[in-house]
């Protein structure tokens, strides 16, 4: 009986949990302008979707469009940032280092809200015309310490006379830099990265508060803009299904790769 | 020694502190062309700072380092090294755990250094062939070195740094991580290889057996000083103090006083020996090999008597620990062996007494006089009751080594130290007793102490003799 209660909540969670996405899910696959009626099967929102056909919705395609250049962007920078920032960490001593490490953890606890302000301040403060620039900066700044934070453990593992043994047998420190240290620290620089890019997928306050007023929408506020505006445009289902499958099927490949890397030391040990 | 010629780097003068903590003090040291010098000492001795100097991950706080350098046209001259980078200097290093490069096979660890010269591809290949074959690698090429064992990664790692053909090669502990067997192995391989390459070898080891084996030229350090430099034969033969006697070898370490020229007396008996010059009834440290007291049950000239406490069996020879008449305890080896119990007879050749100036023969420590009875001295406050009246500021204090008292409990001490170095001296333990300040304080005890034990260190306020320095002389 016990049993059955455990296996019971455990249930309800899961249900609870993903339910309200199985409906995105479910209601993508009916042409009914109205989220919940059921107008028979079809995959017609999908083609729509895919061909960029959307009713009045050329602003969704531009939204999606600088959602991933965004996210791209301001991955690649926090990557380079982060990883140099970690390595320079790495190699202070005793409360320094302590300290930096406190410090790159505040703006991940920093609620959006503040951070977005704070930002949005900064940037009339300094004069800077917000936009497309802002919004990279501001997500610069909050993805950097989750890169960081996965490049520091790597560093941890790392047998610390290889970058001298590098500079002994001819190296400049930058070759040991790039020949040496990134192909070992790219792992964690990846794994930082992907970090990144899905903190800024998916970043409303801060996008919000720094993208001005020049009619800059990402994914987040276009779909914020367009709820108020009276019903989510119907096309905005598939899309939802999709990318949470992406993302489902990126972190299975991770999670499949990290088994295999993990058994594989093991039978090194 | 032959002279300072066909010298290839020069020491000078070199010190290096970390943190206000001085591990190198004033080193000079030459190496000469194709010569295998060790570096040998305890851990902590400054041995492998001063290698990281001459590799250059290190900059001297003061001296110098010269070193040959290959000028123009092939001319060599001599120059200081002072802010060159690593990857501009002659010279590669194996390093203590290896350090290869994870991500690339045997091959291409061992390429590392040419492909960065831009060295065309074929000769790369045939070059990395025969470094392979030097070190018996061949057929490993394409290996991940994840996959090697210990030895063989070893070998990787020669291979990689003496394919660029450097002048010296640098060895930190290369050996330390193998166990045994494979030690002894790669410690003939090593020589065979010193002996083919002809370059100049500087070996870092604690090991003083290995050093022993390997060396052209030792150099025993201790406390970031060079205690000795010579022959692997010099230094076991004629140590030249305690430390290097009691780290080289086994020994019996003795305290002696020297009566005149050629006459020494340590363990109540005067023996006949070579040494002179050290003038006359001057305390002195005795160094007998374990090999060379002659025992038997009745022998021809003994010299003094005792008992035999145990007897072990170690291979070749016998271990015996003998108590004497005179009540000091010797290490003996012999190939016959006495049981326990035993009455013996003992004497020792005068060529086989080696006697050495004591470093110290008593504690001069640094201090402050705060008031008439209290002074300031290894970072605490002392009480002292033998302060000359009017005298304040800087002072030295004189203390017996017998009268530094230790405790179990680091809180019964006035301040607290680690035993860094036991010395038996046959009657008695000779602590070296590093202070929290830092500083060295040197104890005479009769108890028994473990290397590293946390110790209270207090001093009975009759025993400071406090001599006024006016602060002038340091």
């Amino acid at each position: 009986m016990k049993k059955f209660f455990a296996q019971a909540y455990l249930w309800i969670l899961l249900i609870l949990l993903y339910a309200p996405i199985a409906f995105i899910a479910i209601y993508s696959f009916t042409e009914a302008k109205a989220f919940g009626s059921w107008t028979g099967f079809s995959g017609k929102l999908y083609t729509n979707l895919l061909t960029g056909n959307i009713t009045g919705g050329h602003g969704l395609v531009q939204a999606i469009e600088n959602t991933l250049l965004i996210a791209l962007i301001s991955a690649s920078v926090s990557m380079i940032l982060g990883t140099v920032s970690a390595i320079g960490i790495f190699h202070l001593r005793g409360r320094k280092r302590k300290t930096l490490q406190f410090l790159n953890s505040i703006p991940m606890i920093n609620p959006d809200v503040i951070t977005g302000v704070s930002l949005f301040l900064l940037f009339v403060f300094l004069g800077f015309s917000q936009g497309y620039m802002t919004v990279i900066l501001a997500h610069i700044t909050f993805c950097t310490p989750y890169v960081v934070l996965s490049v520091l453990p790597r560093l941890g593992q790392l047998n610390p006379n290889i970058y001298e043994a590098a500079l002994d047998l001819g190296a400049t420190p930058s070759q040991a830099l790039w020949k040496v240290l990134v192909p070992q620290l790219r792992p964690g620089m990846l794994t930082g990265f992907i970090l990144a890019f899905t903190m800024s997928l998916d970043d409303f306050a801060v996008t919000f508060f720094t993208r001005g007023t020049i009619g800059l929408e990402t994914l987040s506020t276009f779909i914020y803009a367009d709820a108020r505006r009276g019903g989510l445009t119907p096309e905005l289902r598939p899309l939802m299904t999709l990318i949470f499958i992406i993302i489902l099927v990126v972190l299975g490949l991770i999670n499949t790769r990290q088994g295999k890397a993990d058994q594989q030391n093991h039978i090194n040990l | 020694m032959t002279g300072r010629e066909n010298i290839i780097i020069d020491i000078e003068h070199v010190s290096k502190s970390f943190g206000g903590n001085q591990v190198l003090k004033d080193i000079s040291l030459y190496i000469r062309k194709g010569e295998f010098v060790t570096l040998l000492g305890p851990s902590g001795c400054g041995k492998t700072t001063l290698l990281r100097l001459l590799a250059g991950f290190l900059q001297p706080d003061e001296g110098k380092i010269m070193m040959e350098w290959e000028g123009k046209g092939g001319k060599a001259d001599f120059r200081d090294v002072a802010g060159i980078p690593p990857h501009l200097r002659p010279l590669n290093t194996v390093f203590q755990r290896y350090a290869l490069f994870p991500h690339l096979d045997v091959y291409d660890n061992i390429a590392f250094g040419l492909k960065l010269k831009g060295v065309p591809k074929d000769e790369i290949e045939t070059r990395v062939k025969k470094v392979l074959k030097l070190v018996s690698m061949s057929d490993y090429e394409d290996r991940d070195v994840d996959s090697l064992s210990g030895g063989q990664q070893q070998r990787v790692a020669i291979a990689r740094a003496i394919i660029n053909q450097p002048k010296v090669l640098l060895l930190d502990e290369p050996l330390a991580a193998l166990d045994l067997k494979m030690r002894q192995d790669m410690q003939i391989e090593l020589k065979e290889m010193h002996q083919k390459l002809g370059i100049t070898f500087i070996y870092v080891t604690h090991d003083q057996g290995e050093a022993l084996t390997l060396s052209d030229t030792i150099v025993v350090m201790n406390e970031g000083k060079i205690q000795q430099i010579g022959t692997p034969t010099d230094i076991y033969n004629e140590p030249v103090n305690s430390f290097v006697a009691d780290f080289i070898g086994e020994s019996n370490i003795l305290n002696g006083t020297m009566i005149r020229d050629r006459e020494v007396n340590f363990i109540g008996h005067d023996f006949p020996c070579v040494d002179e010059g050290f003038g006359e009834n001057v305390p002195v440290d005795v160094v007998i090999r374990p090999e060379d007291v002659v025992i038997g049950v009745s022998i021809d000239g003994a010299q003094f008597t005792g008992k035999v406490k145990s007897c072990a069996f170690k291979g070749v020879h016998y271990e015996m620990y003998v108590d004497t008449d005179s009540g000091n305890e010797l290490q003996i080896q012999d190939y016959d062996a006495y049981e326990p119990g035993t009455a013996v007879e003992m004497k020792i050749n005068p060529d086989d007494i080696q006697v050495m100036r004591k470093e110290r023969t008593e504690n001069v420590l640094e201090c402050e006089i705060i008031d008439e009875n209290h002074i300031e001295m290894l970072g605490e406050e002392f009480e002292c009751s033998s302060i000359p009246s009017g005298a304040d500021g800087p002072a030295k204090a004189h203390i017996k080594f017998s009268k530094v008292d230790l405790w179990d409990h680091v809180e019964d001490g006035v301040t607290t130290g680690e035993v860094w170095f036991i010395l038996y001296k046959g009657d008695h333990y000779h602590l070296t007793v590093k202070t929290e300040s830092g500083e060295f304080i040197y104890v005479d005890t009769d108890d028994i102490w473990d290397k590293g034990d946390l110790v209270g260190v207090s001093i009975q306020p009759g025993d400071i003799i406090v001599e006024a320095g006016n602060g002038q002389e340091k």
